[in-house]
């Protein structure tokens, strides 16, 4: 008995550990979507996080113990944000007829999700850093961390509201579009998936890919283009607000 | 090997990115300048065909890419404990109030163009 747990101690603080648990719950969690016939609500991310989280609280492993092994799947998000030219690689023909009315609904889409954010926190008394760390949400995790500096919010909180507002959108969009009455067609597939990519990111994308894929590819599309549109005008944006105020 | 030949290329690009971001103190994350600067150099078969599988890939298992930070939510259990109905609200009504906007943004120009 002293051996195992002089071995559990080891175990759990090599970089091994957290890099393992990530791994197999995450898959546990994808196999369990699968079965559940990929309702919203099994979500794989959403329950990772959950049950990872939840060990580490409850057997006290700090955060940092973990992310030192998790860090390397954190670090490919990075090179996953230059994959995301692929996507609008191999749509580049229906994106030049159709660029200007996208990049409208990206810019009105981004714009109004990070306004309501913003404003709806102000209005509900939110502590200013929380409310600043709310503005990037929209924008995939990384980025959105970046942004959140640019604008003065807790680059960490940023991170974590990222992929709140990724799993909401994930779980709720389809009943959301369903009662705006998007149809299920080609162009409906396509506006359902922008939709997501625009203000659910990565997690939104990654849901849009299972159900459809022409609204995977425009979930990508939107996520690219929100990460654009978001580093350039969240940070003038805020900069300008201040110096208004 | 020519899934290997593809990481390299997104590990470059993003690196250059980083290095231009940081040299002409560009607003854009590093990612971001990787992402065009991979976008322009994808009309070249030697970059298209190895990237193209990497990326697939990578694409493919996004959604375990935010596995980590999501578990960061732990960190934050006093402040989401403070204020969590209130940050719920915000999110959950900020991401639809988007959503609705993106779409109707969408379908306005689909049916205009339908007659």
């Amino acid at each position: 008995m002293a051996d195992f747990v002089e071995l559990w101690i080891y175990l759990s603080s090599t970089p091994l550990f957290g890099l393992t648990a990530t791994m197999a719950v995450y898959l546990l969690a994808q196999w369990a979507y699968a079965r559940l016939g990929h309702t919203p609500l099994a979500n794989p991310v959403l329950w990772s996080v959950v049950l990872l989280a939840g060990a580490l609280v409850v057997s006290g492993i700090p955060y940092q113990t973990y992310f030192s092994g998790a860090q390397f799947i954190h670090f490919l998000l990075g090179p996953a944000v230059v994959a995301l030219a692929w996507p609008l690689w191999t749509r580049r023909a229906e994106l030049r007829a159709r660029w200007l009315r996208l990049s409208l609904a990206g810019l009105a889409g981004g714009a109004a999700a990070c306004a309501a954010s913003v404003g709806l926190a102000w209005l509900l008394g939110l502590p200013a850093d929380v409310v600043l760390s709310l503005a990037p949400k929209s924008v995939t995790a990384p980025v959105a961390m970046g942004v959140s500096e640019a604008v003065g919010g807790i680059p960490a909180l940023s991170a974590v509201f990222a992929v709140l507002t990724g799993l909401v959108g994930a779980l709720s969009g389809k009943y959301l579009f369903d009662a705006m009455g998007v149809p299920r067609d080609a162009a409906g597939w396509a506006a359902r998936g922008f939709a997501l990519g625009t203000v659910s990111h990565g997690i939104g994308a990654a849901r849009a890919i299972q159900v459809d894929a022409d609204a995977g590819a425009y979930a990508g599309l939107a996520l690219g283009l929100q990460v654009i549109l978001a580093s350039i005008l969240m940070p003038l944006a805020f900069a300008a607000a201040r110096s208004a105020f | 090997m020519r899934a290997l030949t593809g990481f390299t290329w997104l590990l470059a690009l993003q690196a250059a990115g980083e290095a231009l971001s940081r040299l002409l103190h560009l607003p854009f994350p590093g990612p971001v300048i990787g992402m065009l600067l991979l976008l322009a150099l994808l009309r070249w078969p030697a970059v298209r065909e190895p990237v193209a599988a990497t990326a697939q890939f990578l694409l493919a298992h996004l959604s375990l890419l935010f596995v980590p930070v999501g578990v960061g939510v732990m960190t934050y259990l006093g402040v989401l404990g403070q204020y969590g109905l209130r940050i719920a609200l915000v999110i959950v009504l900020s991401t639809w109030i988007g959503m609705a906007v993106t779409v109707l943004v969408l379908r306005a120009g689909a049916r205009r163009r339908d007659g």
